[in-house]
């Protein structure tokens, strides 16, 4: 059992993971928590929809369109609010982010209805190992590899390309990132673009283990600020392994506690990190 | 719709905007003094209605209670259990910037709503508490309405008249030093949590007070009762609308909020019954993008900031 729910955990935290790395980044970067990050991821998923289901396009297809889609959608939002709202009060571009959260899960409601929808309907008989010890579904195997693929992407893009090394660099410190010549508007358009490709990825996969709903991503929203706060603001690795941590104690948790109670183990875990170590694991000091 | 229809739902209309504009007054503490980040209102907005539920209505066994005390208490220890709440969410966060109060806020107003909905002991589930009694319902009869709309009003003319009385204080001054320039009242020897937990504080009593006055007057919630993160957001609107840091903006920014979000439903009204999903949908699609446009474009509100003079206070 105890191993079952750690495998589930693996499964949801990689998803918690892949949203959470852009996440940390734009907080670290642009000093804002994001919150329409969430829905964000949503709207991925339904764009994945829109491609795979209605317009009956390949799963790959799909995914991809569906990616830049979002990417785009990121940008967009940037470019008409968040660019401008930055300079003043960082409260000002958080309750900017809370509004485009709402209209973006409202866009959702309007144009695919409340049901909950599936990119397949067909029931997948999951995998049983030893004796029944061990059950996952060929889905669960898809959304582990494309998780990894995309982990060690992010990686290879962040430690071997000069705009993967300024992204690093600017949400360490954007003042002497500035100094070294870095282009920052430049890099903040494509943090932003990285930040929906992952982002769309996260919230597909998680539609491709369950199914699609408006409110999929907003309810995993406390889930990706736990896992970068958890990790330290910025950091891209921090945030992975927040996302590890985090998902796998929601699955584990419900060993002891009611699972209703799934959402308040993310914030039991951020406010004790918040108590003892507010910068997080691999986060630089915060005031 | 007749004349007296007509003053009927202008009561039950400003019966509301009352409602909110407790809220937007009790944001505009934390918010627009003290400068706190409050995205989880809708808790503090539960945790208050369910309180007084429990407190005023008569012994039961689907939920804690019914300890049948009267409506006055209820509304007191509403604003206390909220307080209270308040408390513990900011001993962690409020020393910390204050983007970590607004994620910790929403994550205790989901909590709170898990609660709700799955401890049937204490708020008997998804099914609410219904029957919360309305004070003198039975003695005023069919002219209920206005009554309850001056209780209202007295609740906002006392947090109004506190809450001025407080910014004009010497407590006052420091809140809003501390909002301006942090390090500077620390260097002058204050204690900068203390006083931001004290706002943070008293906000959430005047939340939780907010949300016992929409219990006794829809006599009914239950977790589904309303969407957490839309009355959440309206409070927000009011508040930047009428400009942040400004009682007096608070409430007509509660006022025209209000007017703005029930002539949506006028609008969306018109749309064939078939579409009412689409219809609130479009809503929430409408003020969103009203209030994205008045922060690129009118950020300061309506009314801007008040001067506070250092002179007006009068301590």
């Amino acid at each position: 059992m105890a191993v079952q729910l750690f495998l589930n955990g693996v499964i949801l935290g990689s998803i918690i993971a892949l949203g959470a790395i852009g996440l940390s980044l734009i907080y670290g970067i642009l000093k804002f928590g994001h919150f329409a990050h969430g829905d964000l991821m949503t709207l991925g998923a339904y764009f994945a929809f829109l491609f795979k289901v209605q317009l009956a396009l390949p799963f790959w297809l799909a995914f991809i369109l569906a990616a830049m889609l979002t990417a785009l959608v990121a940008i967009i939002l940037n470019f008409v609010l968040y660019r401008h709202l930055r300079k003043r009060d960082s409260v000002i571009v958080m309750i900017s982010s809370v509004g485009a959260a709402l209209i973006i899960r409202n866009i959702i409601l309007l144009f695919w209805g409340p049901q909950n929808k599936f990119y397949d309907k067909a029931i997948q008989m999951p995998i049983i190992l030893g004796d029944g010890f061990l059950r996952i579904k060929e889905n669960q195997i898809v959304i582990l590899i494309l998780a990894l693929i995309l982990v060690i992407a992010v990686h290879l893009f962040l430690t071997r390309t000069k705009l993967g090394k300024a992204m690093r660099a600017m949400a360490d410190n954007i003042d002497l990132a500035q100094i070294t010549g870095i282009n920052t508007e430049r890099v903040i358009i494509w943090t932003w673009a990285m930040s929906g490709v992952l982002t769309a990825a996260a919230g597909i996969l998680l539609a491709f283990d369950t199914h699609l709903t408006p409110v999929m991503g907003w309810n995993l929203l406390l889930p990706l600020f736990a896992a970068v706060i958890l990790g330290g603001i910025g950091s891209p690795y921090g945030a992975m392994f927040g996302g590890l941590v985090i998902g796998i104690s929601q699955e584990m948790s419900t060993l002891v506690i009611s699972a209703a109670y799934k959402p308040a183990v993310a914030f039991t875990i951020m406010i004790l990190m918040l108590i003892i170590k507010p910068s997080g694991l691999m986060g630089k000091k915060v005031s | 719709m007749t004349l007296g229809g007509i003053f009927s739902y202008l009561v039950f209309f400003l019966i509301f905007t009352g409602i909110y504009a407790v809220m937007t007054l009790a944001l505009n503490m934390q918010r627009g003094f003290a400068g706190l980040f409050n995205i989880g209102i809708a808790g503090f907005w539960a945790v208050g209605s369910y309180t007084s539920a429990i407190m005023t209505t008569p012994p039961s066994a689907e939920h804690l209670g019914g300890y049948n005390l009267p409506f006055v208490l209820g509304l007191l220890a509403a604003g206390l259990v909220a307080a209270l709440l308040a408390f513990l969410i900011g001993i962690p966060t409020i020393k910390l910037r204050e983007d970590y109060l607004g994620i910790a806020t929403i994550g205790i107003a989901e909590i709170i709503r898990l609660v709700i909905k799955n401890e049937e002991w204490l708020s008997n589930g998804v099914r609410g508490i219904a029957g919360i009694p309305k004070p003198m319902a039975g003695f005023l009869g069919h002219n209920y309405n206005i009554f309850f709309l001056l209780i209202v009003v007295l609740i906002i003319a006392i947090f109004f008249y506190l809450s001025e009385k407080g910014i004009n204080s010497p407590w006052g001054r420091v809140l809003r030093a501390i909002r301006e320039e942090e390090e500077v009242v620390k260097a002058a020897g204050k204690n900068v949590v203390r006083y931001r937990m004290e706002a943070f504080v008293l906000g959430a009593f005047m939340m939780g007070v907010g949300g016992a006055l929409y219990a006794h007057f829809t006599s009914f919630i239950s977790p589904e009762a309303f969407k957490p993160m839309q009355a959440t957001f309206l409070v927000w609107i009011m508040l930047i609308i009428g400009g942040s840091a400004n009682n007096f903006g608070s409430l007509v920014g509660a006022l025209l909020t209000w007017g703005i979000w029930t002539g949506t439903e006028f609008l969306t009204g018109m749309l064939p019954a078939a579409y009412t999903t689409q219809a609130s949908a479009l809503r929430v699609i409408l003020i969103g993008v009203f209030l994205e446009i008045i922060l690129l474009s009118r950020p300061q509100g309506l009314f801007g900031e008040k001067k506070y003079s250092a002179s007006s206070s009068k301590s």
